[in-house]
């Protein structure tokens, strides 16, 4: 299965489509998609003006990410694992 | 250090309020992203993994007071507590929100400074040796040098669009510690047989996946002649440097393709019709822009103390440097504490750092491009009670050049070009190394870790590298031995096939003590690798993988 990702635009974090056509933070908040309708949604997602940057599909396997970028994709879902990271003041 | 003129605050303001515009047209949706992308590059502003990242110039690695207040304050409002010194001697900031960005230009700017020209295929940032001013072994400050390059290059419309990034190097001493062999082109100030001073110029170098030392095109430039000379440079590489593959376009390309002698040629050529010209640097400019580089003074000498509090010495030992004016003394401030991600500094240990420069340290502190920072001129007396402040703050690591100060780059963890992870492996050698007891007999080594092979950690220049790689989803980090930055610079080699991350903290213990073996009296590690070769090593990498 694919999800949609990208970059929020005001702050850059990280998002994912949502099946109403929403961006969340959430991953389990994603549409999961397949084969040529993953293709058209991307299409669709890239052509609308909106809060995303550089949408891109990701596989998604066990509802977590997956394939071979499937480290990428976690770091993005979960932060840094250098263990410095802070939350905002 | 340098002061603005009221033409300098003006191009930084028309600058930011450009920006701040373009910023506001990108999010109503003026400007797509195709379009934003290379103006908030230009304005340092990048998109990586989990935020956009801003990165910050720090010209030649100069930092004042109230600089630092600034960079800690911008870590505190609009970052999460804490920035990120990188091998090009900036600093980076891993989570702004892009409408908050042009707000902290504005607060730079209130301090001189900017991120003007830290991306983008232009003139990024030029690199001095860290101790300039300060260094015992200096022939000259590098850093009127850098800033005559500064000023020359910034926004410079004939090289705003080259074929690639262009960095310069400028060093002032005898040993060569800001890395002329690895830069496009490097400039070594000599003195000629009648003892005036004049620079080495070398071209080509550079690191990424073709990595090449400079060569040297020209004994000996007359200062005059400096920026006619770069011009005549850049104007070869603009016109033939590669611009049809993203992977040939360095200038090393350029260089290798059509030999240095061919290349020096080409430049001379160059050279010839301008030098005379409008670029010939008059003696009052390069009199006035000297003037903002004083040399402290000290009115009554003290020794370097050599007794105090338990630590003290040790790190005296390993972060004072010797000091070209007598009664003061140069010190590193470690950012690589064991375990930690190197270069990265909170936002109180910046105001620290900032309170200290100006109390102890003639407001001034660098940038290494070792991802530490110096504080370069303090008095004898004055050592003890920075060390003090400094192990309240948790900056006293007493490593400096030892297996525990490891270069890397931010890797996976949070840049979008890299594919494996580079923190975690610094922060699990550097902890094996210290429960091994390894640091200090070790000695003088250098460690340094890339995430990709674009090489923002310099991995072919250490003597011990780590390239990670990906392999269909996996982290796998190839080891490189015999690399050097400096006067012996040297490409590392590819010692074997690469190991898992869990492997790699290991296998650098055990070189490390395969050197403690086989060393001769007094021989430091690059030195033994280079007398026995990397063979030598390969076995104690593999034993156990």
């Amino acid at each position: 299965m694919k999800a949609i990702t990208a970059n929020r635009l005001t702050d850059g974090r990280v998002i994912y489509r949502t099946a109403e056509g929403q961006w969340s933070s959430r991953l389990d908040e994603a549409e999961h998609l397949d084969g040529d309708a993953a293709e058209a949604r991307l299409a669709q997602a890239e052509a609308e003006f909106g809060i995303a940057v550089g949408p891109y599909l990701i596989d998604i396997e066990d509802e977590r990410p997956g394939g071979q970028k499937w480290r990428r994709e976690a770091i993005r879902l979960t932060g840094p694992t250098t263990g410095s990271t802070r939350e905002p003041a | 250090m340098y002061k603005y003129d009221a033409y300098d605050h003006a191009l930084v303001r028309e600058r930011i309020e450009e920006f701040r515009d373009q910023v506001a047209r990108r999010l109503d949706g003026r400007l797509t992203e195709d379009q934003f992308k290379p103006l908030r590059l230009m304005n340092g502003v990048y998109l990586q993994l989990h935020a956009y990242m801003l990165r910050v110039a720090i010209p030649y690695g100069t930092l004042n007071g109230p600089q630092l207040r600034t960079l800690a304050h911008i870590a505190r409002r609009y970052d999460r507590g804490y920035g990120h010194f990188t091998t090009r001697t900036n600093i980076q900031f891993n989570w702004p929100a892009l409408v908050d960005v042009p707000d902290i230009l504005d607060h730079l700017a209130k301090v001189e400074m900017h991120a003007i020209q830290t991306s983008g295929n232009c003139i990024r940032n030029v690199t001095a040796d860290p101790f300039a001013g300060a260094a015992a072994d200096e022939i000259e400050d590098s850093r009127p040098w850098a800033e005559i390059i500064r000023q020359w290059s910034t926004f410079h419309p004939e090289f705003t669009f080259l074929p690639r990034k262009f960095k310069i190097a400028v060093n002032g001493a005898r040993d060569d510690r800001a890395g002329i062999r690895v830069h496009d082109i490097g400039l070594q100030i000599v003195k000629n047989e009648a003892g005036e001073t004049g620079f080495e110029v070398w071209v080509g170098g550079g690191q990424g996946r073709t990595p090449r030392l400079a060569q040297k095109i020209r004994d000996f430039l007359e200062p005059r002649d400096l920026l006619s000379y770069l011009t005549a440079i850049l104007r070869v590489y603009n016109q033939h440097g590669r611009r049809d593959n993203l992977y040939k376009a360095r200038i090393k390309i350029l260089v290798e393709a059509l030999g240095a002698e061919e290349f020096g040629r080409q430049t001379e050529e160059e050279w010839a019709d301008i030098r005379e010209g409008e670029l010939e640097l008059p003696a009052a400019e390069i009199a006035r822009i000297r003037a903002f580089f004083d040399r402290p003074s000290v009115s009554k000498a003290q020794p370097v103390p050599v007794s105090g509090k338990p630590g003290f010495a040790g790190w005296l030992r390993r972060n004072r440097r010797a000091h070209q004016v007598e009664g003061l003394s140069s010190v590193v401030i470690s950012l690589k504490p064991v375990g930690g991600t190197p270069g990265d500094i909170t936002d109180d240990q910046l105001d620290i750092v900032a309170d200290l420069a100006e109390r102890y340290g003639f407001d001034e502190a660098r940038a290494t491009p070792d991802q530490n920072l110096v504080l370069p001129h303090v008095r004898n007396e004055d050592l003890e009670t920075v060390w003090d402040a400094l192990v309240a703050a948790g900056l006293a690591t007493a490593n400096a050049g030892l297996a525990t100060d490891i270069v890397s780059c931010p890797g996976l963890d949070y840049c979008s070009l890299a594919n494996a992870r580079s923190i975690p492996i610094a922060q699990a050698i550097s902890s094996l190394v210290e429960a091994e007891g390894l640091a200090e007999p070790v000695g003088d080594v250098t460690i340094k870790i890339d995430g990709c092979i674009n090489a923002c950690g310099h991995h072919h220049v250490a003597h011990i590298g780590v390239l990670g790689v990906d392999k269909r989803g996996e982290e796998f980090y190839q080891i490189t031995l015999g690399g050097a930055f400096g006067n012996d610079a040297s490409i590392g080699g590819i010692v074997g096939k690469g190991l898992a991350g869990e492997d790699v903290p290991g296998a650098i213990v055990r070189v490390l003590k395969t050197y403690l073996e086989i060393r001769d009296e007094n021989e430091r590690f690059i030195d033994t690798l280079r007398r026995v070769g990397a063979d030598a090593f390969k076995e104690s990498i593999y034993v156990a993988a």
